[in-house]
């Protein structure tokens, strides 16, 4: 009975995960199934400036449907992907790279994680080091103290 | 030295705190236009009242204008029209109306109806000058200078507010601009 309900669940999950994949339908016909592998991969690394948590091929906004038109268009009249990316920050601005140039802007955002990287690194550093030289001063004894020592140690090889 | 160290991780917070806090208030949906500075693209469209008659950016230049991208499908562009309205008939400047991604009949209906606040009106049925100028949904407004060089865009409807804080004072600054180039 158990195991049926867990199937119940697990087949309502499935029903929703497929229609939660559907994405809008576009009939274009590509020069060549290269074209057409190119241009998806380039879609999907756009960003709707509509819906914007949404890159153009997931998006169903107008504004997305056309670009995606045009992304494919240029691949298919053999433009680079560099001049397709050029085209589309010209008029919507970077803000439509899901991947981020790397320039003065954004420096802090590329290079922010290897410097705190390093800072933490170095914050550790310190305190492993500050930690090895405690046990030496710790460990060095007065003389009475190191008598005192020596006599139980003895006592317990006598022992 | 040491105390002051110990202090670093508070005035780490405090900074992303800060930095943070102000991320909670920005307008997700307010873009930087990449537009700004550059000169209008050029185009060639159809006049929304007469198909044959093939309009072009030349057709616009000459004086500081607004650019209004609207379409009879968008509620917002309803809810700035009586403002619009109001301000053709203040003469400010001319404004010429983008029918973006519309239906001819459609949109002559609703000037017809409605009024007709555009000083030239222009048919962009597939939303091909939109592309070209970064428009992502309508109502957008662009600011253009006498020298066809846009210089603000506006994405929403405009209102009062919106009107005499951002854009009026924009506008009354480049018309001063053209003056002093010589331009009416």
């Amino acid at each position: 009975m158990n195991m049926i309900a867990k199937w119940v669940v697990f087949l309502a999950f499935a029903l929703f995960a497929v229609s939660a994949m559907a994405t809008p339908v576009d009939t274009y016909e590509f020069k060549s199934a290269d074209n057409q592998k190119r241009a998806l991969s380039l879609s999907h690394q756009l960003r709707c400036p509509q819906c914007q948590n949404q890159n153009l091929v997931d998006s169903n906004s107008p504004v997305a449907h056309d670009l995606r038109l045009e992304v494919y268009k240029m691949v298919d009249n053999g433009k680079s992907e560099q001049e397709i990316i050029d085209f589309m920050t010209s008029r919507y601005g970077d803000f439509v790279l899901y991947k981020p140039k790397l320039d003065p802007k954004t420096y802090i955002l590329w290079l922010g994680p290897f410097g705190l990287l390093i800072f933490g690194l170095f914050i550790g550093y310190i305190f492993v080091r500050k930690q090895r030289i405690q046990p030496t001063e710790a460990g060095s004894l007065s003389a009475e103290q190191q008598a005192e020592l020596d006599a139980l140690l003895n006592k317990n090889k006598a022992k | 030295m040491k105390k002051f160290v110990l202090f670093i991780p508070l005035v780490i917070f405090l900074g992303m705190g800060v930095f943070l806090y102000k991320g909670l208030f920005l307008n997700p949906k307010v873009l930087d236009s990449a537009l700004e500075g550059k000169p209008l693209p050029a185009f060639q469209l159809e006049r929304l009242e007469v198909a044959t008659d093939v309009l072009s950016e030349k057709d616009l230049s000459g004086k500081v204008s607004m650019l209004n991208f609207w379409a009879t499908w968008c509620p917002a562009c309803k809810y700035e029209h009586p403002y619009l309205l109001m301000l053709s008939k203040r003469n400010l400047l001319p404004i010429y109306g983008i029918n973006y991604r519309d239906e001819r009949a459609l949109a002559i209906k609703e000037l017809r109806n409605q009024g007709d606040p555009y000083t030239l009106n222009i048919f962009d049925k597939d939303g091909r000058l939109g592309l070209d100028l970064g428009v992502y949904g309508a109502p957008e407004t662009f600011i253009v200078d006498h020298n066809g060089i846009i210089r603000y865009r506006y994405a929403g409807p405009i209102d009062q507010t919106v009107w005499s804080q951002t854009l009026y004072p924009m506008i009354q600054q480049l018309q001063t601009e053209a003056k002093a180039d010589g331009a009416s």
